[in-house]
């Protein structure tokens, strides 16, 4: 496992910094909550009378004077987006950096199998997207018990086990894009995060856009779905899991047969 | 005595773009072989098909009597391999490098590790990216060198090595090929090729060119013939012909007999014959043996 913990090793910065600024965020916001509850029936109509944007970040559908509707609204925002940013950074420079930084060499000429390799970068980058999130949990924990408040647990879990998903199935595919690129892979991925965020919100404000649901994952991630449903959309679910196992076969297929030159 | 390597009518295309073709040659156990040619002729191509880093067009690669196709795993892990340009994971302690490439290859090289680095006088807590050109070789050398390999495979290893350096690394080689493994050496230094290979192989142009014990390179080819005294080269084939102030020296490919017939009678005050040496012959094969 010697290049599982080189990556492990070589992501632990990123991951602190990521974990910290999402996690604080999202904490920061929920020890505002009690005093932006004071308010609470003023802003809640404010915001609906938003228009588009309320629909846009799920305001309609999550009341923000509640601490769960408060949680999806601003844990949607901060986790949903730097959590979908995050994946698709790991994924797309995984296997790009070696040939971009020209250590590709150094290490594919070990006696190391190139899926090895490939099994090895994918087990750390899940690891560190779940420590991830299990730092903005215990953020998010902490700021309850600070705050004095309790969750609904059966839907924080559920939120961040949507959100975990939608992490999962943007890092596959990013992953499965990395292993054709030979540079460039940052701008690559944050063009799909940003891409796939906004794909998101704009099927938030539109019916007419049904199709979007299709095809990016914060339909089924997005807490304004998944906390007033009370459960996530399986079939959704299971497509974008499809997605990510084209992006796993893609990695492996790719990788194993490139001239590394 | 079996054959360490094993290149049958080995042939990449990159694209259109020819890498090698047709290329066959093979490598001896305790042999120490020279890989020359100049820039563009193959080598990087050749070398990185036996490392299992590209995918051949043609032919096939067999190292320890095993496909590299197959069998990569198995045969890296017998390799000692020196690329001619060494880039290390940045933030790395060279202790951490070495390390790292001992633990891929299943192996606690620490002792060995620790020897290398003195012999080479390298400071193993510094990082790489901190390092010269030249102590990043050392690295590399070290990897290449910690782990007991059967076959090394060194692209360029001396390039940016003081001349003490260059001396203990040969002695490292004489080493480790005395106990009976096959080294690989692709250089520019033509005298360390003659100095130290026991065969070697010449590529231009993506073909093989010639592949022969060193000492029949340097034979087989013409003879320089060196006359003081006349400054025409007296009717007889001659080739990369340099004439002086009173004196001619070319490279003649005939018989002794044509020649001695050629010169009776002319003002002849010195005659040397020697054998071109392998510069000689390698510029020659580099330029077509044209002038």
């Amino acid at each position: 496992m010697g290049i599982y913990l080189h990556e492990m090793k070589r992501g632990r910065m990123g991951l602190l910094a990521w974990g910290c600024v999402i996690g604080g965020m999202i904490a920061l916001c929920l020890l505002l909550y009690p005093e932006l509850t004071k308010e609470g029936a003023s802003i809640q109509a404010a915001i609906e009378s938003m228009g588009t944007f309320t629909a846009a970040f799920g305001a309609d559908r999550l009341n923000y004077a509640e601490l769960m509707g408060f949680y999806g609204i601003y844990g949607g925002c901060m986790l949903g987006i730097g959590g979908i940013f995050y994946a698709a950074v790991l994924g797309t420079g995984m296997l790009e950096k070696e040939e971009r930084e020209h250590t590709a060499e150094f290490l594919l000429t070990h006696p190391v199998s190139r899926s090895q390799v490939v099994t090895e970068k994918l087990l750390a980058m899940i690891s560190q997207m779940l420590l991830l999130n299990g730092m903005v949990i215990l953020l998010s924990v902490v700021s309850f018990c600070i705050i004095g408040e309790k969750p609904d647990w059966h839907d924080f879990f559920l939120f961040h086990g949507a959100q975990i998903v939608m992490q999962f199935e943007i890092l596959c595919i990013c992953f499965g894009i990395s292993a054709f690129l030979k540079k460039g892979a940052t701008s690559a991925g944050i063009g799909i995060a940003a891409a796939l965020y906004f794909l998101g919100v704009f099927g938030n404000i539109t019916e007419k856009a049904e199709f979007v649901t299709y095809i990016t994952p914060y339909t089924y991630a997005d807490g304004a779905n998944v906390i007033p449903a009370g459960e996530l959309d399986i079939k959704l679910v299971m497509l974008g899991m499809v997605y990510a196992v084209i992006g796993l076969i893609a990695a492996y297929g790719k990788y194993t047969r490139k001239d590394i030159c | 005595m079996e054959n360490i390597i094993n290149i049958q009518n080995l042939t990449k295309y990159y694209g259109k773009h020819r890498g090698i073709e047709d290329l066959s040659l093979s490598v001896r156990k305790g042999e120490i072989f020279g890989f020359i040619g100049p820039n563009g002729a193959g080598k990087s191509t050749t070398i990185r098909a036996m490392m299992g880093l590209l995918i051949p067009t043609a032919g096939k690669v067999e190292i320890f009597g095993l496909s590299v196709r197959e069998h990569k795993t198995d045969i890296l892990r017998r390799i000692g391999y020196m690329p001619s340009e060494t880039t290390f994971y940045s933030g790395m302690r060279v202790s951490e490098v070495i390390r790292f490439s001992a633990g891929l290859y299943g192996k606690d090289c620490r002792e060995e590790a620790g020897c290398l680095c003195e012999r080479l006088k390298l400071d193993m807590k510094k990082k790489v990216e901190e390092l010269s050109l030249g102590n990043r070789k050392k690295v590399g050398i070290i990897c290449a060198f910690q782990h007991e390999a059967d076959l090394y495979i060194l692209d360029e290893p001396t390039s940016g090595l003081d001349p003490l350096m260059q001396k203990e690394f040969f002695s490292l080689v004489r080493e480790k090929s005395g106990g009976g493994a096959a080294v690989f050496l692709s250089s520019h230094i033509l005298s360390e090729i003659r100095r130290y290979c026991h065969r070697a192989a010449i590529v231009r142009d993506g073909h093989l060119i010639v592949e022969d014990d060193v000492k029949t390179i340097c034979h087989s080819s013409a003879k320089r013939v060196t006359i003081q005294g006349i400054e025409e080269v007296p009717g007889i084939q001659a080739k990369d012909v340099i004439r002086g102030e009173g004196s001619v020296s070319f490279l003649y490919n005939g018989t002794m007999s044509e020649l001695i017939r050629a010169l009776q009678g002319l003002a002849v005050e010195d005659l040397t014959i020697t054998e071109p040496d392998l510069e000689e012959t390698f510029l020659h094969f580099y330029e077509g043996g044209k002038r």
